[in-house]
């Protein structure tokens, strides 16, 4: 392979005085969000400690995998990167072809010892691959180059539809773009790209999606039509946060959440259970907590030193904050019902494992820069 | 190959502007989502509130007392029994199987109480008590008193359950409730029912289920988070059901039934001036009280696959040929319609044929009546003086004139489910058998069988019409309305349903003439009820159930009783001023005189037995 010498060497000319390799802004950033996670799932389970416990380990689990990562040079991780795409699509077809099922899709690999859900890996693999690919072409790439990368974004993203989990798709796709957007193909070809896919979606309507996935939409828009069926998640969630108000109505006093209202309240719909308890004033928080992490996340995207980092970091900061706008938006019922998870808030365990191996990354390209001379 | 050198400084400034770009893009859309939540927290926060508060208060509905269920001589015949019932709140239960293992050896629990109970808790709710076993004996109570302490989460609770004291009798007119089933549910108001276990399934008890159901009441009251009672905020009572007073006296169902003596059949009897119905019954019957709580399946299969098929509703849905019952009707429309009179007469040898044809027309007496008028032929029950009558009378003038009486139509009694049963004409026959209709089938016509087949409520409405020269009313079984609360009755309204044309008062007065000699008469068909104390006038009937091959002999000792014949009476009393008619018929009981007339002779003595 041969790949442009940016003078790097490993593990030499890192910065000095870092701890871990761990960006401590960052980290602390991460660790606030993460408490605050804790406190409105401990309400939103109804005070129930075991719940609170397993995420804890789950956290702590997620916080040890981004320490890891972030001791891997990141000329490894681009070293890896075709390698772990081509695992990642073998895996996704093994899902379809052996893979188990549950709650409709089929979206794990029993390995014997534990579960695994490949689409997960592929999250952070598909940026990774778009980038790897960008980064051996001067940028703004070709039509050509970009076709190719389109290629790697829209083989794992069919493979996932089939499963199908429209959410993590949507994400993958998002990924996978936001690299190619940020690589800086011209504002031309983004805006034919818009036009054409409204164009589509029409036809995406009538024969892509799923009867169920419809009637979200419809269910988006008129959710009274069905106030006991597919409309309830919406309208108890409406109910949850508008009579939240200003200051909300306490920790532990949401009547919505404390009295089972609300569905999926510790899970998908937890940003509703915290705009009942902490109000408007509450969420104003929640998003600045947010808006830190990704501020920093694009300041140290911005830093880095070479277009694969730069390319990989942009991609999961972007990506992070899809996150946060599906949920959020489906929650308040701005976006249709996609099983999104609030990042870090959200009571489970495989999204949050790939976010924390993401920050990872994050944290392992900006600790290995070289260090600039004087 | 390299197309180009990549330029790092560009592409870094490339990248910024880019990164730039998509952070405008993340504060649109920040700002988007918090604007969103400004509308929904704080433009909209009271609609939201409001919202989240009907959510935390609940409406409990507290049930109404059903109305109770009198005779007409204020017997009670349906009550609201308090019965100690063993129920079961599964939240407090570590383990139900054990439990119900355990207290299965201080109290009887059937197979069938935990299906049921096992039923009943997939659709209640954690905190709901569940009953496992209804009545409880005052022994039972007793001895699991003692044993409370051992079964947390067991509890027994006094619940008023529907009980019908007389059991079997009358359940045909009286009905029962039960449980209120899947496909109820989805027909009946669900406010008015929540809360409510019962519904009427069948008889009265269904025909008036809105009057004895009331108005359902509601508690206003907060819940906590497991959906559990705090606090009462309202509370709106439930209104009582009203009380229903029936007609039927239950002396004279008793005396029916008893008169019956085992046999399958009906009794119905009414007040021809009113339509008041005094008795109705409907043997074998079945007890109501089994329905209740529901039926067990061994006990339901039981019921229903019986040959004696108890829960048969014949009054109302049975469709059994009149036979010579129909005589009086049709000789009646004969002489109206001017075809003949008291004069005419037939000479009867047993049979006669169809000019040209072979078949013969026997007579029920194999050597014939001799020389017969109409009063004779109603007496005697001659058959071949009929035959000869429907040679003058069309089936279509038969037909127009039998309606009257309220024959080939409901008679609107207050049951649900009643036959129509069938009065042929040659028009219906032309629709249904796509055929024309035949001289001989008028034969057979006159004199009830055929095509002829009646409900013996139709047979009991007709013969008081007659009774009472053409005027026809609707039977009804309710007498009057009580309201619970206040005690206030209302009687129901009397309504006429026909009046017969009269073309001969003294015809009528002839034929009554008549059917009081088929009673006063040695002669007479029916000649053994005749009573000392009032006048009856009646007709017998033996309605065939199969045909006999020509030729052949019917001999009722020989054949499966199965096929025996039908007896049947209709009759009135007192003759001059008629205050009961009624129609009786005996399945297979065979010869209408002698089985099914004393029945009617028993009803009326109760009635008049009563009288001062």
């Amino acid at each position: 392979m041969n790949l442009p010498n940016l003078g790097h060497t490993q593990e030499s000319n890192t910065r000095g005085g870092q701890f871990f390799h761990l960006d401590i802004p960052m980290l602390l950033g991460l660790l606030t969000l993460s408490l605050t996670g804790l406190m409105i799932l401990y309400s939103a389970s109804g005070e129930d400690i075991d719940m609170l416990q397993r995420q804890a380990v789950r956290l702590g689990l997620g916080f040890a995998i981004m320490v890891i990562l972030a001791q891997i040079p990141p000329i490894n991780l681009l070293r890896w990167t075709p390698w772990l795409f081509g695992i990642g699509v073998l895996l996704l077809i093994g899902v379809l072809l052996f893979g188990h099922t549950g709650k409709g899709a089929q979206r794990w690999l029993d390995l014997g010892f534990f579960k695994f859900q490949p689409s997960e890996m592929m999250k952070l693999v598909v940026p990774m691959m778009v980038a790897w690919y960008l980064h051996q072409k001067p940028l703004p790439c070709g039509k050509r180059q970009l076709g190719v990368a389109l290629l790697f974004i829209a083989l794992p993203v069919f493979l996932i539809i089939q499963q199908p989990d429209l959410g993590t798709s949507l994400l993958i796709a998002s990924a996978g773009i936001f690299v190619l957007l940020l690589s800086g193909i011209s504002s031309k070809l983004i805006v034919v790209s818009v036009a054409m896919l409204s164009a589509l979606a029409p036809a995406m309507w009538f024969f892509g999606m799923h009867d169920y996935q419809r009637q979200r939409v419809f269910t988006l828009f008129n959710p009274e039509s069905d106030p006991l069926g597919a409309g309830y998640h919406i309208i108890q969630s409406k109910i949850a946060i508008g009579s939240g108000g200003l200051y909300g109505k306490g920790w532990f006093n949401g009547t919505q959440s404390q009295l089972d209202f609300l569905p999926e309240r510790h899970t998908d719909f937890i940003f509703a259970v915290f705009a009942e308890e902490f109000g408007f004033a509450g969420i104003l928080v929640l998003l600045a907590i947010y808006m830190f992490i990704i501020i920093r996340g694009l300041q140290i995207a911005a830093q880095a030193q070479d277009t694969y980092g730069r390319l990989v970091v942009g991609s999961l900061v972007f990506t992070f904050f899809i996150y946060i706008f599906v949920n959020i938006g489906m929650v308040s019922g701005l976006l249709p019902v996609v099983g999104i998870p609030l990042p870090l808030v959200s009571y489970g365990g495989t999204s949050m494992v790939t976010i924390m191996a993401g920050f990872g990354i994050l944290m392992s390209i900006h600790t290995h820069r070289k260090l600039l001379p004087a | 190959m390299r197309q180009a050198i990549k330029d790092h400084n560009k592409e870094a400034r490339l990248f910024n502007s880019r990164v730039l770009l998509g952070l405008i893009c993340v504060v649109i859309l920040l700002s988007l989502l918090i604007g969103r939540m400004a509308h929904l927290q704080l433009d909209n926060h009271d609609h939201f509130t409001t919202l989240s508060e009907k959510n935390r208060v609940r409406l409990l509905p507290e049930p109404p007392i059903r109305g109770l269920i009198f005779d007409r001589e204020g017997r009670i015949l349906a009550e609201n029994m308090p019965t100690y019932t063993l129920v079961i709140i599964p939240e407090l239960v570590e383990d139900i199987e054990n439990t119900i293992a355990s207290l299965a050896e201080i109290i009887e629990i059937s197979e069938y109480d935990i299906t049921r109970f096992k039923k009943l808790r997939k659709r209640g709710r954690r905190f709901h008590s569940i009953p496992l076993r209804y009545r409880l004996s005052d022994g039972e109570v007793a001895r699991l008193a003692v044993d409370r302490y051992r079964f947390p989460g067991v509890d027994v609770e006094a619940r008023l359950m529907r009980h019908y004291p007389y059991d079997e009798l009358s359940v045909h007119a009286l009905g029962y409730v039960g449980r209120i089933n899947e496909r109820e549910l989805a027909h009946l108001d669900q406010a008015q029912y929540a809360g409510t276990d019962y519904i009427g399934k069948a008889g009265i008890e269904k025909a008036y289920e809105k009057l004895l159901h009331g108005e359902v009441g509601y508690k206003q009251v907060e819940t906590n988070s497991r959906g559990r009672i705090l606090r009462m905020l309202e509370y709106v009572p439930p209104v009582p059901g009203d009380s229903i007073h029936l007609t039927l006296d239950m002396d004279m169902q008793r005396a029916a039934k008893v008169a019956m003596n085992g046999e399958n059949g009906a009794v119905v009897a009414l007040d021809p001036r009113n339509g008041q119905v005094l008795t109705m019954i409907s043997t074998p019957e079945y007890n109501p009280n089994w329905f209740v709580n529901g039926i067990d399946t061994a006990r339901y299969n039981k019921l229903s696959q019986s040959q004696e098929q108890p829960l048969f509703n014949r009054f109302l849905q049975g469709k059994y040929p009149p036979g010579s019952t129909l005589k009086p009707f049709t000789g009646l429309g004969a002489m109206e319609l001017g075809l003949l009179d008291e004069h005419d007469h037939s000479n009867c040898h047993g049979w006669m044929t169809l000019p040209g044809g072979e078949r013969r027309y026997r007579d029920w007496k194999k050597q014939g009546h001799g020389r017969t008028n109409m009063e004779k032929a109603i007496v005697e029950s001659c058959d071949v003086y009929f035959y000869e009558l429907a040679m003058k009378m069309s089936i279509d003038q038969m037909y127009d004139f039998l309606v009257q009486f309220g024959f080939n139509q409901r008679t609107g009694v207050d049951l649900g489910g009643e036959s129509s049963g069938l009065t042929p004409s040659s028009e219906w026959k032309k629709r249904i058998k796509g055929e024309r209709w035949y001289l001989g089938e008028t034969l057979i016509s006159s004199i009830g069988q055929g095509f002829n087949l009646t409900t013996p409520l139709q047979l009991a409405v007709a013969t008081g019409t007659l009774a009472m020269g053409g005027k026809r009313m609707y039977p009804q079984l309710l007498l009057q309305t009580e309201d619970t609360l206040s005690g206030a009755l209302q009687p129901q309204t009397i309504k006429q349903s026909h009046q017969v044309t009269v073309n001969n008062p003294e015809n009528w007065a002839y034929m009554v003439e008549s059917m009081l000699k088929v009673v006063s008469s040695p002669r007479g068909t029916a000649h053994k009820i005749r009573s000392k104390t009032f006048t009856i006038a009646g007709k017998t009937g033996t309605a065939q159930v199969f045909g006999i091959a020509q030729d052949a002999e019917y001999d009722a000792d020989k054949i499966a009783k199965k096929l025996r014949d039908h007896a049947l009476f209709i009759g009135f009393a007192p003759v001059d001023n008629p205050e009961i008619a009624i129609a009786v018929i005996v399945e297979n009981g065979g010869s209408g005189g002698s089985v099914a007339a004393p029945v009617a002779r028993a009803v009326m003595d109760v009635y008049f037995g009563k009288k001062p």
